[in-house]
């Protein structure tokens, strides 16, 4: 993607931190040179030391293209980590980081491709779905989406109540959680790790078999995940995969 | 620009010669692909080289086992900024593999490709005289089918990603055509001392 690629480092001033779960806290930049984007796609951080040490990282994009200049990133906080400490522990509104973007071609959905799409997303993996959800509704798309989003518990669930009033719209977006560590709180959710059935029953939500099927998380989810949606009856081919971890 | 109150968590200075510009140290072994796992099993795979459209020469698995097997020990390099070092591979160099085809590289591109339909481009120069194999072991054991297995390409001078999984061939090219993540927004060479690691990127 062109765009992506001739995307230089810009300085980007968080504009505004809202915290979503205990672990998870997005934070809101506003670069200095706004770009498009599509959902989906990500950003790279680079935090640079007094002594020149720089750290970088990429960020999945939470907010929908229509969202205006603001880039929202729903980071989550690593105990061991390096960088996500940093945002969670010390940076503020005000503070500016530098900031590469729009980054990625493949994991990426716009309202004009076909669907009916099925998102898959475990823990902080649904933060590039979200963009999806978002952008759907924003362009007000007849396009039919599930999405099976797995937390431990109900107050780790990112962008709960947002997802909960989306799916209470009833127009063509299904939401349905699993909480791996909790019992389902609505009827219709599930408390297990995905399976075969599960996706076999969030299939049978859409109208149609998905033309395209995302799935986002730990490299242990995307790998269960992907296997049940194979076992589930979708091809491979309709597949498209993101993981962090190891 | 320097971030106000970061420190960052440098890795000791012994190590930086090692680690190319805006990489960090992991211990782990991180798994990263655009679609599921293909699980390939070894009786159903082949590799196949060829000049552009042309098959030159078609081994099967106990055929390309019986290639000499070598020994390559390397730090790997993946664009999403992990660096691991040390990592032991065997398999076969991608010049024992021309020599049983009996033919020296026909041109200066290669196209690597892979079970599930992925590709990536490496210059042929950066394949051959030792520095690139198509690897079957990983510390001495069959590559598992997250890490590629049975068999994956080996280029661990540039990005991780141009080391293909699930390998099913290597095909000579005229031109540097770009493969699956060149063509959305990765380099088309990607080196990772020079931090090539988007389109356009010097």
């Amino acid at each position: 993607m062109s765009e992506a690629a001739q995307s230089p480092w810009q300085t980007a001033i968080i504009s505004r931190v809202e915290k979503r779960t205990p672990r998870v806290t997005s934070f809101f930049f506003q670069p200095s040179r706004p770009f498009a984007y599509l959902a989906g796609q990500h950003v790279d951080v680079r935090l640079t030391a007094p002594d020149g040490y720089q750290a970088r990282r990429s960020y999945s994009i939470a907010s929908a293209p229509e969202a205006g200049e603001t880039i929202e990133l729903a980071i989550e906080k690593l105990e061991d980590g390096e960088v996500s400490p940093f945002f969670h522990d010390v940076a503020a509104v005000g503070d500016e980081v530098e900031l590469r973007g729009p980054l990625g071609g493949h994991f990426v959905w716009s309202s004009s491709d076909e669907g009916p799409l099925l998102l898959v997303g475990g823990g902080s993996g649904v933060v590039p779905l979200m963009s999806m959800v978002r952008h759907r509704a924003a362009r007000k798309s007849a396009v039919a989406v599930a999405l099976v989003f797995s937390a431990r518990i109900w107050d780790e669930v990112i962008f709960r109540d947002e997802l909960i009033g989306l799916d209470d719209r009833k127009d063509g977006f299904n939401l349905v959680l699993t909480l791996t560590r909790e019992p389902a709180r609505r009827p219709s959710d599930y408390a297990r790790r995905v399976d075969v059935a599960m996706m076999v029953q969030a299939i049978g939500r859409l109208p149609a078999p998905p033309r395209l099927a995302f799935v986002c998380g730990s490299n242990a989810f995307v790998s269960a995940a992907a296997q049940a949606l194979i076992d589930a009856g979708i091809a491979p081919e309709v597949i498209r995969t993101e993981r962090y971890g190891v | 620009m320097v971030t106000r109150g970061f420190s960052g968590r440098r890795p000791p200075t012994d190590n930086d010669a090692r680690i190319p510009p805006g990489q960090y140290l992991e211990q782990g072994f991180p798994v990263l692909s655009a679609g599921p796992t293909p699980r390939v099993r070894a009786e159903d795979w082949s590799f196949t080289l060829k000049h552009g459209p042309r098959p030159i020469k078609k081994w099967n698995w106990a055929e390309f086992n019986a290639l000499p097997l070598s020994k390559m020990t390397r730090d790997i390099h993946c664009v999403t900024a992990w660096t691991k070092f040390d990592t032991p591979w065997q398999g076969v160099l991608v010049d024992d593999i021309l020599a049983d085809a009996g033919i020296e590289p026909p041109t200066d591109f290669t196209l690597a490709h892979s079970f599930d339909g992925y590709s990536t481009n490496v210059p042929t120069k950066d394949l051959t005289i030792g520095k690139a194999m198509v690897a079957l072991l990983y510390e001495g054991k069959p590559i598992t089918a997250d890490h590629g297995g049975p068999a994956r390409l080996l280029v661990p001078h540039l990005y991780f990603w141009k080391s293909a999984k699930w390998l099913t061939g290597l095909q000579f090219t005229a031109r540097d055509e770009p493969g699956f993540w060149e063509l959305r927004g990765y380099h088309i060479y990607g080196d990772p001392w020079r931090e090539q690691r988007y389109t356009n990127d010097p």
